[in-house]
C-alpha cells in the first residue's frame, strides 16, 4: 500500500486554475522529487497536501485512508505526521533558532522540554547550526534559514517530509551536507517530497522524478528515465535545456 | 491681589472640587484605556478570525468598529445618555460618561489592533498553522509578539488623546475636571489660573502614560521582534 496517494487532485486560487490531473503515489521511505518551470504548481501542490490550499476536487490518502480537507480533526492528524519546509522557509521571526525548533514540540505536542532541548540540539548540529542557536531568523543568511527550517521539521519525527526548493539557497558544500540528510532521513523510512532545481542533486537522491509543467504531471518516471530518456516533448525540452547549464 | 486670588482658590472645598474633579478624570481615563484595549483586542481576534460560523459576529464587530470610529464622541455620549434615560436603567451620569468612553475606545483600539495583528507576515499564520498550532495559540506564540511593536505606538497616542476627550463628560454633567474648572471660574476665580492648574492635573494623569508608551516601544525595539 502507498503511503502517499493522490488521485485526480485539481486546486484553483480563485479562479486561476493551478494544478489538475495530478495523479502520484509514494511508497513508504522513497524520495519523490517534483521538477518543472517556475509557476507549474510545485509549491501549490505542496500546500495543498498540508492543507492551506482546499482542493477542489480528487482525493489524498494518507496510509490508505483519503483525508477530508474540510474536517478539522482530520486535518490536525494529516499535519501531525507530514511536515513541511516552506520555500521562504517561513521561521517564526520572534523566536530564536532553537526557540524555533522546540516550541511545536514541547508547547503543542507537549513533549518533555529536556529530551526535545537535546533533541533540537542533535538536530541543529546535524545541519551544522550548533553555534548559532541563541541567533534570530532575521541574523542567519538564507541557507542557514533554511537549515533551521528542515531541522524545525525533523524536530516532529514526521512520517512524510515536503521540502520545498530545499537546495536553492544553499552553497555546493552544504548541498552535500543536506544531500546526505536527506538521505539518511530517507534510510531511516521517512518519505520524502522535495521541490529542487538542482537536477544533479534530484538525479541522486531521488527514487521518482515527476515533471510538471502549467499544473500538470507531464511525465514522471525513474530518474534515469526522466534525465536520460524522457519521452513527453515538453520534459525533454526542459530537461535538455537545464542539464545544458 | 493674585495671592489673595490662590490662596482663596485653593481653598478647601475648592480643593476637593478639584480633586473629585481629577478622581474622575482619571478613572474615565484608565478605566477606557484598560476596559477598550481589552475589548479592542477581543474585537480584533474575532476580526481576523475566518471561519464561517463567526461570520455574523465578524460582521458586527466591523459594523461596530465602522461606526463608532466615525461618529462624535459627543454624540456618542448623548446617545448612551439617551438610551439610558429611556430604558429603565437610571444610569448615574458617571456611569453613561464611563459606558461612552469604552465604546470608544474599544471601536479604536480594537481597529488600531487589528491592522497590527494583519502587519505580520501570512507566512507566519501558515507555518503556525501546519504545525498543527490552533488560532490562539497562533496568536499567543506567533502573532501577537510580533505585532506588539506596531501596535504600541498608536495605541499610547491613542491613550493620550483619548484623557483629553473625557472632557467631553462635562456636556452631561458629569463632574470631571473640566467641569470642575468651569464651576471654579463661574465662581469669580481667574480663569488663567483655574485653567493653569487643571492643565497641571491633566498633564499629570497623561504624562506617566506616555512615558509608560516610549519605554515599553523602546523595549519592544531592543527585543528584536523584527519583521520578516
Ligand atoms: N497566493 C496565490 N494567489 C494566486 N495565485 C497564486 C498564489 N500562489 C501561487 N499562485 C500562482 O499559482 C501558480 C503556481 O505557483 P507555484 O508557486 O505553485 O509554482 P512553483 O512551481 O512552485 O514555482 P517556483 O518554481 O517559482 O517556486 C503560479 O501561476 C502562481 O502565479
Ligand atoms: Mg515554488
Amino acid at each position: 500500500m502507498p503511503q502517499l496517494e493522490i488521485v485526480d487532485l485539481k486546486a484553483s486560487y480563485g479562479s486561476q486554475k493551478v494544478l489538475e490531473h495530478i495523479n502520484l503515489s509514494v511508497e513508504k521511505g522513497e524520495i519523490v522529487s517534483l521538477i518543472g518551470p517556475s509557476g507549474s504548481g510545485k509549491s501549490t501542490l505542496l500546500r495543498v497536501l498540508m492543507g492551506l490550499l482546499p482542493p477542489e476536487q480528487g482525493t489524498v490518502r494518507l496510509d490508505g485512508k483519503s483525508v477530508n480537507y474540510a474536517n478539522k480533526a482530520e486535518v490536525r492528524e494529516l499535519r501531525s505526521s507530514i511536515a513541511i519546509v516552506f520555500q521562504q522557509y517561513n521561521l517564526f521571526q520572534n523566536m530564536t533558532v532553537l526557540e524555533n525548533v522546540m516550541i511545536t514540540p514541547t508547547r503543542i505536542k507537549g513533549w518533555p522540554k529536556a529530551q526535545v532541548e537535546a533533541d533540537a540540539i542533535r538536530l541543529l548540529t546535524r545541519v551544522g547550526l550548533a553555534h548559532r542557536l541563541k541567533a534570530y531568523p532575521d541574523e542567519l543568511s538564507g541557507g542557514q534559514q533554511q537549515r533551521v527550517a528542515i531541522a524545525r521539521a525533523l524536530a516532529l519525527k514526521p512520517e512524510v517530509l515536503l521540502l520545498d526548493e530545499v537546495t536553492a539557497a544553499l552553497d555546493p558544500e552544504l548541498v552535500t551536507e543536506v544531500l546526505d540528510t536527506i538521505r539518511e532521513l530517507a534510510s531511516e523510512g521517512i518519505t520524502m517530497f522535495i521541490v529542487s532545481h538542482e537536477m544533479s542533486f534530484v538525479r541522486e537522491v531521488s527514487s521518482k522524478v515527476v515533471f510538471m509543467a502549467d499544473g500538470l504531471v507531464v511525465e514522471s518516471g525513474s530518474p534515469q528515465q526522466i534525465f536520460d530518456n524522457p519521452q513527453e516533448p515538453r520534459a525533454r525540452d526542459f530537461v535538455g535545456k537545464i542539464l545544458r547549464h | 491681589m493674585s495671592d489673595f486670588h490662590l490662596a482663596e482658590l485653593f481653598s478647601y472645598y475648592n480643593v476637593v472640587l478639584l480633586l473629585k474633579g481629577l478622581a474622575a478624570t482619571f478613572l474615565l481615563s484608565v478605566i477606557g484605556c484598560f476596559a477598550g484595549f481589552v475589548a479592542g483586542f477581543v474585537i480584533a481576534i474575532l476580526r481576523m478570525t475566518r471561519s464561517l460560523a463567526l461570520a455574523p459576529l465578524r460582521a458586527a464587530a466591523f459594523t461596530y468598529c465602522f461606526l463608532f470610529r466615525r461618529i462624535p464622541f459627543l454624540v456618542t455620549l448623548m446617545l448612551v445618555f439617551f438610551a439610558s434615560q429611556s430604558s429603565k436603567l437610571e444610569l448615574s451620569t458617571f456611569s453613561v460618561a464611563l459606558v461612552s468612553v469604552c465604546l470608544i475606545a474599544a471601536a479604536y483600539l480594537g481597529e488600531i489592533i487589528r491592522s497590527g495583528l494583519e502587519s505580520v507576515h501570512k507566512n507566519q499564520w501558515e507555518a503556525a498553522q501546519t504545525l498543527n498550532f490552533s488560532y490562539l495559540e497562533s496568536l499567543r506564540h506567533v502573532i501577537v509578539p510580533q505585532a506588539w511593536p506596531i501596535i504600541v505606538p498608536p495605541t499610547f497616542s491613542f491613550f493620550v488623546m483619548f484623557i483629553k476627550d473625557t472632557a467631553l463628560a462635562s456636556q452631561i454633567g458629569v463632574m470631571e475636571l473640566t467641569s470642575a474648572s468651569k464651576v471654579l471660574t463661574n465662581k469669580g476665580f481667574s480663569a488663567a489660573l483655574v485653567y493653569g492648574t487643571v492643565l497641571v492635573l491633566y498633564f499629570l494623569i497623561s504624562y506617566p502614560l506616555s512615558r509608560l508608551g516610549k519605554r515599553l516601544e523602546n523595549s519592544l525595539a531592543a527585543t528584536r521582534n523584527r519583521r520578516p
